[in-house]
């Protein structure tokens, strides 16, 4: 086995990463994963430029990061049917690259993408369909344009009666060229088309990048700056773990839960408004700097506010609770099994309802989580329930970790200059990983860079990416009413999935 | 039953009395940008080159910001040498035109009610299919907050409605992107006559950030008609309740 170790977001040159034969790479892979290490990125870098499909591994356990490469020659094995987490990854190589991927099970597009140097885009979402035969089976199409304010996406059931067999999820519908893009534009439009790459995680994707940039450019974060976008990033946490779980509750008619956390998540995001002047921290996030500084006025302010949101906020959740209806609708719920979450390599708040304790502040603790430490909640039965349950004790939590970063703030410490021009200076032919925790799970964001120092290659990873499969799995053998409650306790991104 | 009516007390009633008390943004917060020509230097396009989304021009010396691309980020306002731009609290933003939305002063157009015959049927009730084209969840998510208690728009008559053959009309949110553009025209068209349009945020006015790229539209001007534009990234909610209360002529 050999592969080029790396810690999150310290760069390596990119010759260190080996190329392995085809066997070896798949047998790296698998030993990896045996030892209980996750496949966070799989990607082929553009044709013209390296013909290689490069491996991000992630072992949660020493805090280290694997990267090694296989070469494709416009054909590859598949490697799914002994390696389930890779199965997305490849459908994406396949369609964004025109590699030929053989013996896949079931690979077919997922953005609907036009072909490689072709302009004209299929018909979004025309394609086949696992279908279920038989008496009495049934099929429902929902979407692209689902019956609430949300984003699109096709969603096709196989149904016996109200029991779901199987449901398929085709996305696309969002797909805007975001990877494509990035290496080609300047670093004031690369930043904000990552702020609104997954625009509810705008401090996940953008405290990624800064990271990367960061480490490249050998330009470290002061203290202040680390702290102001960990608080930002425990902010973005609270507000939308508080507008699912009251969401939660609006999906099965428990409306006081569901009216509550509606405001008191629109309170969370004016308190980032109030750091940055932007409800979702557009603008907050920037390489080595901040351009926002918590000043002991502002500090107080927050507290203050915290308290307030924090006594409506358990007001609002306790409800749920104590309300055995809640419970009766939320227990035993779109499960998705432990061993189902490990094999699919299912991350986040879905990750750890079903018991698998990850968590990237804690495992690869980046900027304040370095040395504030983080609770993470771990669950068993990875249902409705128990994500819910997740979300709660780590919205609770948030609310200690921001407290204890403004309490760390300095407010003696100078005020940090904007860099413009930090993307002139990266290190050229290098690679860096960077892993942090958005509120859905891990963000992984890959950065190349090539012998001029320019942004070659650039591949994001939502965590999305990994759990619409698991959004799939949770509602087998489901009532097909309760599939709005099942999504919303996932609440995936559609358009960090897409880019 | 006595601790649903316990954290009802709790929560207290939130409305904000708008539109008869103003809301009170944030000192932080980006509003509508005012524009100094006078301070102006001839010689300097800093603003220009650095606006990622190329909403400033300068011609004959003359600034113009267009709303309809800003996604105000504010870089404008702190690099430009002679505090020319600045941004202001002023949160009301819609315009009824593109050419509206174009800053070169410190004054602007003001937003004009829809048509008499569209006032007798919506002024009191519009129903709204919002859609989604490429949106990344940050102009949906101010849109949806306009249902929750805070705003409540229903008060005034507005409600988001499941199909477009229930609707008044769409509100549409993204670029919109190759992959949606059917979708939304196929949605446009199922909407009873007459209707309005709402483009929400800089992607679905001018393309925003992803304006040119060829996986986008540059916004929904060239795939329907458009009658109300509300700028931001994304447009904050009280934005988006001002321009539709003007647009009814429920607020002056």
């Amino acid at each position: 086995m050999s592969y080029l170790t790396l810690k999150n977001a310290v760069p390596a040159p990119i010759k260190e990463v080996p190329t392995q034969e085809y066997e070896t790479f798949k047998a790296t892979i698998k030993e990896l994963l045996e030892q209980e290490c996750r496949l966070s990125s799989l990607f082929a870098a553009p044709i013209e430029l390296d013909k290689r499909i490069f491996a991000v591994m992630t072992n949660d356990k020493n805090s280290e990061i694997y990267v090694f490469a296989t070469k494709h020659n416009q054909t590859f094995e598949s490697l799914t049917p002994e390696i389930p987490q890779a199965h997305w990854f490849e459908r994406e190589i396949a369609e964004t690259h025109n590699i030929k991927i053989t013996n896949h099970p079931w690979l077919k597009p997922i953005r609907f993408q036009p072909k490689l140097g072709e302009k004209n885009f299929p018909t979004a979402g025309d394609t086949d369909y696992f279908k279920v035969n038989g008496e009495e089976i049934h099929e429902v199409g929902v979407g692209p344009i689902h019956a609430g304010v949300i984003e699109p996406g096709h969603f096709r059931f196989q149904c016996y009666g109200e029991k779901v067999l199987h449901l398929e999820i085709e996305l696309g519908y969002q797909h805007r060229g975001i990877e494509r893009v990035l290496p080609q534009i300047l670093h004031q439009k690369r930043i904000k088309m990552i702020e609104t790459a997954s625009g509810d995680t705008t401090i996940g994707h953008t405290t990624a990048y800064a990271l990367n940039i960061e480490g490249l450019a050998n330009a470290p974060i002061s203290t202040n700056d680390a702290l102001v976008r960990s608080i930002a990033l425990e902010l973005e946490r609270m507000a939308n773990h508080t507008g699912d779980l009251g969401a939660m509750a609006g999906d099965i008619g428990f409306m006081p839960t569901s009216s509550y956390c509606g405001r008191i998540r629109g309170d969370i995001l004016n308190t980032t408004g109030m750091i940055c002047g932007n409800r979702f921290g557009r603008g907050l996030v920037k390489p080595a700097s901040s351009g926002y500084r918590i000043d002991a006025e502002l500090n107080k302010k927050i507290l203050d506010k915290l308290d307030l949101i924090e006594a409506d906020v358990k007001s609002a959740i306790d409800l749920i609770w104590q309300t055995p209806s809640v419970n009766a609708r939320f227990d035993d719920t779109g499960s998705v099994s432990r061993e189902n979450a490990v094999a699919i390599g299912l991350v986040g708040p879905a990750a750890r309802a079903a018991g698998v304790a990850i968590d990237i502040r804690m495992t690869h603790p980046f900027d304040a989580f370095k040395e504030l430490e983080p609770i993470v909640p771990v669950g068993k039965k990875g249902d409705v329930g128990m994500r819910a349950q997740v979300r709660w004790h780590e919205l609770q939590n948030s609310f200690k970790l921001v407290r204890d970063m403004l309490a760390k703030l300095n407010d003696n410490e100078a005020q940090s200059e904007i860099d413009r021009n930090i993307c002139d200076k990266l290190a050229p032919d290098m690679i860096s990983v960077a892993l942090t925790e958005g509120w859905r799970g891990e963000i992984c964001h890959t950065t190349i860079t090539d012998s001029a120092g320019k942004i070659k290659i650039y591949k994001i990873v939502d965590p999305s990416f990994h759990n619409w499969f698991g959004l799939a799995l949770a509602l087998r053998d489901q009532e097909i009413s309760d599939f709005p409650l099942c999504n919303k306790s996932f609440n995936l991104s559609y358009c960090g999935h897409d880019l | 039953m006595l601790k649903v009516i316990k954290a009802r007390i709790h929560q207290k009633n939130r409305t904000y009395p708008f539109p008869q008390k103003m809301p009170i943004m944030d000192p932080r917060y980006a509003g509508r940008p005012l524009i100094k020509p006078a301070k102006c230097r001839a010689d300097c396009k800093k603003c220009v080159e650095l606006c990622p989304t190329q909403a400033i021009s300068k011609n004959n010396d003359k600034i113009t910001i267009d709303l309809g691309h800003c996604i105000f980020c504010r870089d404008c306002e702190v690099m430009c040498p002679s505090s020319v731009i600045s941004f202001s609290k002023e949160f009301s933003m819609g315009a009824n035109s593109l050419s509206s939305l174009k800053v070169t002063d410190e004054s602007y157009a003001k937003l004009e009610e829809m048509g008499a015959e569209l006032k007798r049927l919506f002024g009191r009730s519009l129903k709204l299919r919002q859609v989604s084209a490429g949106g990344c969840n940050a102009c949906e998510a101010d849109c949806n907050v306009l249902t929750t208690p805070t705003f409540d728009m229903a008060r005034f008559g507005i409600t988001f409605v499941a199909s477009p053959r229930h609707a008044d009309g769409l509100l549409v949110t993204g670029p919109v992107t190759q992959n949606m553009k059917q979708a939304l025209v196929k949605a446009y068209k199922a909407l009873p006559a007459p209707a309005i349009v709402i483009a929400t945020g800089a992607c679905a006015i001018s393309g925003g950030i992803f304006r040119d790229n060829f996986e986008t539209n540059n916004g929904i001007g060239d795939l329907i008609p458009v009658d109300l534009y509300v700028p931001g990234c994304p447009p904050n909610p009280w934005t988006i309740l001002d321009a539709m209360l003007r647009f009814m002529g429920a607020h002056k």
